[in-house]
């Protein structure tokens, strides 16, 4: 195809996208939209499965029967979620094995969120309310993506998703609501997730290098900022509702703006995590590879009692 | 470390109830049908979303090519008249 | 209690799924593929189903203010009456299916008797939990033909884990002092009953899958009187941290 050929495909590309046109699989489609949407599908199914883990932490811990069968419903959507994701950026020509390898060779990244510990049952409760709440403000926009098969994908995450958040805060008004202890056990874990929940929303606007092409394909219907602002709006009251704390002296409310004005984040503290020296970074990493690896024999396994099973049907058959 | 032979992909239509037809709900990997019907029934039902399943490996679908669209699907654009908007009637007559 | 017999025969019924739940739960985040990963956790959640059914009968039959999860989390370790069998580890994804399969048989035939209790409550249990097991039996049996006439590496790994697991069998047929007297008021199932059947679909599958019937005549027991393995400490010390550490709160 000559580069005027290709050129005219593109500006009629676009135009379809501007229309709220749909783009579907097997649709011509330029390298570079190609290439972005495998890598933010990916990222956001890796996210999905290595966010199964810092949960995964405590379901065999579970103070209670129904919050036990709740937070494994829960960590299993996310697995599910994984998996719908994962299937949506096959349709552009990447296997799933392929996006397993990029990850477990640190090549792919993933919401650095997950690499922070889960220290008690609080944080529970903390990353279903402020964690999936962020996911939720990120991700509800993306239903209505260009992509059809990540839309698609998209709307199903929102729909199960929204008992998550529910889940999270209702653990944590119960832990307000309770004893000393439970109370300073709910303060510490906002304390401890507060803030990564803030980065998890992105670099700000004048770091982020993705922003405008994503826009324009309705990757992101707003920036990192103002999805920022947009959390911690909604979050503020939540948290005083139920009488704990943000920990944040210079939050303030601005009537002005009306919204909440907030400190200073710690992009140091964001950068490293991301460049792979969180807290638990290595861990996260080690716990994917290592069920990736100890799951080969039995995948192997599957897959010759499939042949053979084929050939004795087969066989039959002359 | 990869496996020399992954499971395949499959597509997973799901029936939500007796009456409506099958749709595609999405894809999963299995080693087999069998296990492509277990696995649809974990991943795709778990919110009571189906009374039926079928599933059939993605490399048996045929798909038209979008390049087509013009001659598969434009001409049918204009048969206005397989439409029964397209005829007048008096709004006197019922039931038609 | 007036119904000390009932009690104790909800509770060692109720066991078995709470062990081999936090077991199968233990997996969720770790399994061999997503798809795997997805159906264990369904497993492990109809198990945790079931022992919210029958703690909470069992919490109104006590009557005493005991709440399911003070039934499920803070006894002492010779107060659980599960079998030995529901509470082995998760060694490898071998006996993880072992265990399952060789309970499933099992559990699949005794529900099916228990829907015809003359207790109303527990035949209602019962008839829930049958179409679950149904298909836990399903899943469990697939995957045992699939690993033991899978690769030669399968096959080994298989037929180690049901060598290892067979000697937890035969404790499934034995009856308690509660067990008895629930049986004589049609009330409780004669497991007693079931055995035959039992080793014989369960030799039949292995035989289709390939793999060696067990020759060995020793089994080991005393799960149901609260004599365990050592695996059975540490599994509670997980499923009890939080109702010990913190006692006496709602979560």
């Amino acid at each position: 195809m000559s580069e005027d050929q290709i050129k005219s495909l593109e500006k009629e590309f676009e135009a379809r996208i501007a229309r709220d046109e749909k783009i579907e699989p097997k649709d011509w489609m330029p390298e570079k939209y190609r290439e972005t949407h495998i890598r933010q599908m990916s990222q956001h199914a890796h996210s999905e499965i290595v966010g199964m883990l810092p949960e995964g932490n405590w379901i065999t811990r579970a103070p209670s029967l129904r919050r036990k069968v709740a937070l494994l419903a829960k960590v299993q959507d996310e697995a599910g979620h994984g998996l719908y994701l994962y299937s949506a950026t096959e349709t552009l020509g990447a296997s799933r094995e392929e996006l397993y390898d990029q990850l477990h060779t640190g090549k792919a990244k993933y919401s650095s969120i997950f690499n922070y510990p889960t220290l008690t049952w609080a944080d529970m409760g903390a990353i279903g309310w402020l964690v999936d709440g962020a996911a939720i403000i990120n991700q509800v926009p993306l239903c209505n993506t260009s992509y059809g098969p990540y839309a698609r994908a998209m709307i199903r995450v929102c729909k199960e998703e929204s008992f998550h958040q529910r889940q999270g805060f209702e653990i944590m008004l119960k832990l307000a609501n309770g004893t000393e202890e439970q109370k300073e056990m709910a303060q510490d874990a906002l304390n401890r997730w507060w803030w990564p929940s803030l980065m998890m929303l992105g670099p700000t606007d004048d770091k982020s290098v993705h922003t405008a092409q994503s826009m324009k394909w309705k990757l992101k219907r707003k920036t990192n900022d103002e999805l920022r602002q947009q959390f911690i709006d909604q979050t503020v009251p939540q948290a005083d509702l139920i009488g704990l704390t943000i920990p944040d002296p210079a939050l303030k409310w601005n009537e002005e703006r009306g919204s909440y004005d907030f400190g200073e984040i710690d992009w140091d503290e964001f950068w490293q995590v991301v460049k792979g020296h969180g807290p638990m970074n290595k861990e996260r990493m080690k716990a994917r590879v290592g069920a990736w690896e100890r799951g080969e024999w039995v995948r192997d396994a599957a897959m010759a009692y499939a042949e053979k099973a084929q050939n004795r049907k087969e066989k039959q058959a002359v | 470390m990869m496996s020399v032979k992954n499971w395949p992909l499959w597509e997973i239509f799901v029936r939500s109830k007796n009456g409506l037809e099958h749709r595609h709900c999405g894809s999963l990997h299995a080693a087999d049908a069998d296990m492509a019907l277990e696995n649809a029934r974990d991943v795709y039902t778990r919110r009571n979303e189906g009374v039926s399943i079928w599933v059939v490996e993605s490399k048996h679908i045929t798909a038209s090519n979008p390049e087509n669209n013009g001659e598969l699907f434009e001409p049918a654009q204009d048969k206005v008249y397989r439409h029964p908007t397209f005829y007048d009637l008096p709004d006197e007559v019922k039931h038609m | 209690m007036k119904n000390q017999y009932l009690y104790n025969y909800i509770l060692g019924i109720a066991d078995n799924s709470l062990i081999l739940g936090q077991r199968m739960g233990e997996l969720c985040g770790h399994g061999p593929s997503l798809e795997t990963d997805i159906a264990c956790t369904n497993i492990s959640l109809d198990l945790f189903g079931q022992v919210r059914s029958y703690f909470q009968y069992a919490s109104k039959i006590a009557g005493d203010g005991r709440t399911e999860d003070d039934i499920a989390m803070l006894r002492k370790e010779r107060e659980y009456k599960n079998v030995l069998l529901a509470e082995q580890p998760n060694t490898n994804f071998a006996y993880t299916i072992g265990r399952q399969f060789l309970f499933d048989v099992y559990h699949l035939a005794f529900l099916k008797e228990l829907q015809k209790s003359t207790d109303l409550t527990l035949a209602a249990i019962a008839n829930k939990c049958v179409k679950e097991v149904s298909y836990h039996e399903r899943f469990s049996s697939d995957w045992v033909k699939r690993l033991g006439d899978g690769t030669e590496q399968s096959r080994q790994k298989m037929q180690e884990a049901i060598d290892d697991l067979w000697t937890y069998t035969d404790e499934l047929f034995h009856l308690t002092e509660s067990d008895k007297e629930m049986v004589s008021q049609g009330i409780g199932v004669d497991a007693t009953l079931l055995k035959d059947a039992y080793y014989n679909s369960v030799k039949e599958l292995l035989e289709e899958a390939t793999l060696h019937i067990p020759d060995s005549k020793y089994f080991q027991k005393g799960g149901k009187k609260g004599i365990h393995t050592e695996h059975l400490g540490y599994l509670l010390s997980d499923l009890q941290y939080m109702q010990r550490t913190y006692p006496n709160m709602e979560w």
